[in-house]
């Protein structure tokens, strides 16, 4: 009885926040739009068997005839592939410098990773606007040691968008591969040079594969959301950032079109699911190599 | 036998196969190895014994590579070695955590250092074959480290430090996770192991019957310093300190001045106590400070005064420790001093004549003791 109530709980939570929001998600998708409130037809008030009758695909099959929102999906998933490379190639060397800094250091390095979420992630985004804009710090630092002569446009491309994901989700990358390496038994990396390993031969053939699984992690927990990342794409990218989450937002706040955005929303969902499914998969892995 | 047996150290002839010359090393304000000379020949194995902090393992690391010398000279098979990096010296470790590759089957890991000097697939796979076999993990090949037992672990960790047949193999501590039984069974093993192959292996140690048991030559170090090198009987039976005669075994000291000398010296050591006596061929001068070790099972125990006996003390049983096969029994004497002596119990417990609180003698030769002047 009591395991019972014990498994219900994290069902009901999921049922109640994640389930029943896409049922309602799923159910605009199918509806068309209207000028109401809400805007969209049918709804529940015409009947629930009048509602079931007047569902379609249209939406979804609108989503496919549009070449605009195919080439926002391949652009997300573009982006949100070369800031998780990105982010990788920053924050494994980071992971490795803590995990190697003497035990005292640690924890004050630790905390100085988890520091910046202190902060709205809003401000530091917008922050990022003052350092990258023509008149901003970057430019003026670049001019003052006289690099370059005239300001770069750094902002509103999509170099500023993935400054910004690479320094937002840095922190999901560090903390995975950290926990790894700071598990990783030092005399191994010694086994290996004693059997006829140099330094970077013995990196790479036992640090990076016993690290392996906090890259997995830290490589899902970055891509997963910066596929749908909206405040980025929006507050740092220009007109030629084409990402997902911002054709989202447009449709829903400023065409209203609820229904072809819910529509976009769940097709983002489907593409998540194999990343997430690629995750969970690893972490159970993980466990069981663990036991 | 005795007269064929391994030797090298005695033979001035020999080259040896190590040879540290006064090595120091020292970490910030501590110094781990003091000023150390020690020579180890080919096909020996060299047992460094002492208990934890006292340089062993700073001397093995030395070996592999993992540390430098601050000064002094490290000859491998004459050339000296300080600035060969660890993964080029013809040298293999056998870590005391066994540091297997997780991520690699048993297979695998035996390859792993074969792989790094050939890419000959076929001669890889015959050597790891071998290795398998010579350890008896053939079953087990393609299992992963975690797997497998503890002490098949050790094996595996045996066969991957000999697969690239080094020259000198270094054990640190390779029994000190494996329970009693199977640790003895796996010292014989070693040996077998050490014969058949005959490599020099050098093991760390801190458990002197281990030592003892494995090794053909035994140093007792203490503190950065070696105390003495010797086989495991001279060890055991002529100590040159009261140090390494209390390291190795148990051992009665008896310390007092010397009041007879030549051949056989007397020995006062407590007032209201005869003198004992000891044969020694160290000179020993009038007055001089000096130790007399006896090993308990040297000295006998009576319960009643025997006649004719070099030493005789009388006393009272304190304690008995009963191990089984022996009993060691704690006498006092008068004065406070406590001679312990070791009897094989070859009658039944509730046959045994001597029990807490009788008054009892002992007594033992003049040449079962090794007089010390340290």
């Amino acid at each position: 009885m009591r395991r019972a109530v014990l498994i219900a709980v994290p069902y009901v939570w999921l049922l109640a926040l994640f389930l029943v929001p896409f049922a309602v998600v799923f159910k605009i998708s199918l509806s068309d739009i209207a000028l109401a409130i809400p805007p969209y037809t049918p709804t529940a008030k015409d009947g629930i068997w009048n509602m079931l009758r007047g569902l379609d695909f249209e939406n979804f099959v609108f989503l496919t005839e549009d070449d605009l929102y195919w080439k926002a999906y391949l652009s997300s998933l573009q982006i949100a592939l070369i800031s998780t490379v990105l982010t990788l190639c920053v924050g494994y060397p980071m992971a490795y410098a803590m995990a190697r800094a003497p035990e005292q250091w640690r924890a004050t390095l630790l905390m100085l990773v988890i520091l910046p979420f202190w902060t709205s992630f809003l401000i530091r985004v917008y922050a990022w606007v003052g350092i990258l804009s023509g008149e901003g710090f970057l430019n003026q630092f670049l001019l003052w040691i006289g690099v370059i002569s005239t300001p770069l446009t750094i902002l509103n491309t999509n170099t500023a968008v993935y400054i910004g994901i690479v320094y937002t989700y840095l922190p999901f990358m560090i903390l995975p591969i950290y926990s790894a390496l700071d598990r990783l038994d030092g005399s191994l990396i010694e086994a290996a040079e004693d059997l006829g390993c140099s330094r970077m031969k013995a990196f790479w053939l036992i640090t990076i594969p016993l690290s392996r699984n906090g890259i997995i992690a830290g490589c899902f927990l970055v891509f997963i959301p910066a596929l749908g990342e909206f405040v980025i794409p929006s507050l740092l990218g220009g007109s030629g950032t084409l990402m997902i989450g911002k054709v989202l937002f447009e449709e829903f706040f400023s065409n209203r079109d609820w229904p072809v955005a819910s529509a976009v929303a769940v097709i983002l969902l489907l593409i998540l699911i194999i990343p997430i499914v690629l995750f969970q998969r690893n972490e159970q892995r993980q466990a069981e190599a663990g036991k | 036998m005795a007269e064929t047996a391994f030797a090298p150290w005695d033979d001035p002839d020999q080259k040896p196969l190590i040879r540290f010359r006064n090595v120091t090393k020292r970490f910030g304000d501590f110094t781990a190895i003091d000023d150390l000379t020690l020579d180890i020949f080919e096909q020996e194995f060299f047992a460094l014994l002492g208990p934890s902090g006292c340089g062993k393992t700073t001397m093995m690391r030395m070996l592999a590579g993992f540390e430098s010398p601050t000064s002094g000279i490290i000859e491998l098979a004459g050339s000296d070695i300080a600035r060969v990096p660890p993964n080029k010296r013809a040298v293999n470790m056998m870590f005391q955590s066994y540091a297997l590759f997780p991520h690699l089957s048993i297979w695998d890991n035996i390859a792993f250092g074969l792989r790094r000097e050939s890419s000959d697939k076929a001669a890889i796979a015959a050597r790891v074959e071998e290795m398998l076999k010579l350890t008896r993990l053939e079953k087990f090949a393609r299992r992963k480290p975690h797997q497998i037992s503890g002490g098949q672990r050790q094996r595996v960790a045996l066969a991957r430090s000999l697969a690239k047949a080094p020259k000198l193999l270094l054990l640190d501590e390779p029994l000190g996770a494996l329970d009693a039984k199977l640790r003895e069974a796996t010292q014989f093993e070693l040996m077998d192991i050490q014969e058949k192959t005959g490599t020099t292996f050098v093991i760390v140690t801190h458990d002197q019957e281990e030592a003892m048991t494995v090794a053909s030559r035994i140093a007792v170090m203490d503190e950065g310093r070696v105390m003495q090198v010797s086989t495991p009987d001279r060890i055991y039976e002529v100590p040159d300190s009261v140090y390494v005669a209390d390291f190795i075994g148990d051992v009665n000291i008896i310390s007092g001045r010397i009041t007879t000398a030549g051949g056989v010296y007397g020995l006062g050591f407590a007032d209201g106590q005869p003198t004992v006596h000891a044969a020694s061929d160290k000179p020993f001068a009038q007055g001089q400070q000096a130790h007399l070790a006896v090993r308990p099972e040297k000295v006998a125990i009576h319960t009643e005064k025997p006649d004719g006996v070099d030493n005789l003390l009388e006393g009272k049983v304190l304690d008995i420790a009963y191990l089984g096969n022996l009993s060691t029994y704690h006498v006092e004497l008068s004065g406070g001093q406590v001679i312990k002596a070791q009897t094989a119990n070859t009658r039944r417990l509730s046959r045994r004549s001597i029990t807490w609180e009788d008054p009892v003698w002992v007594s033992w030769t003049k040449t079962a003791g090794v007089l010390l002047d340290k």
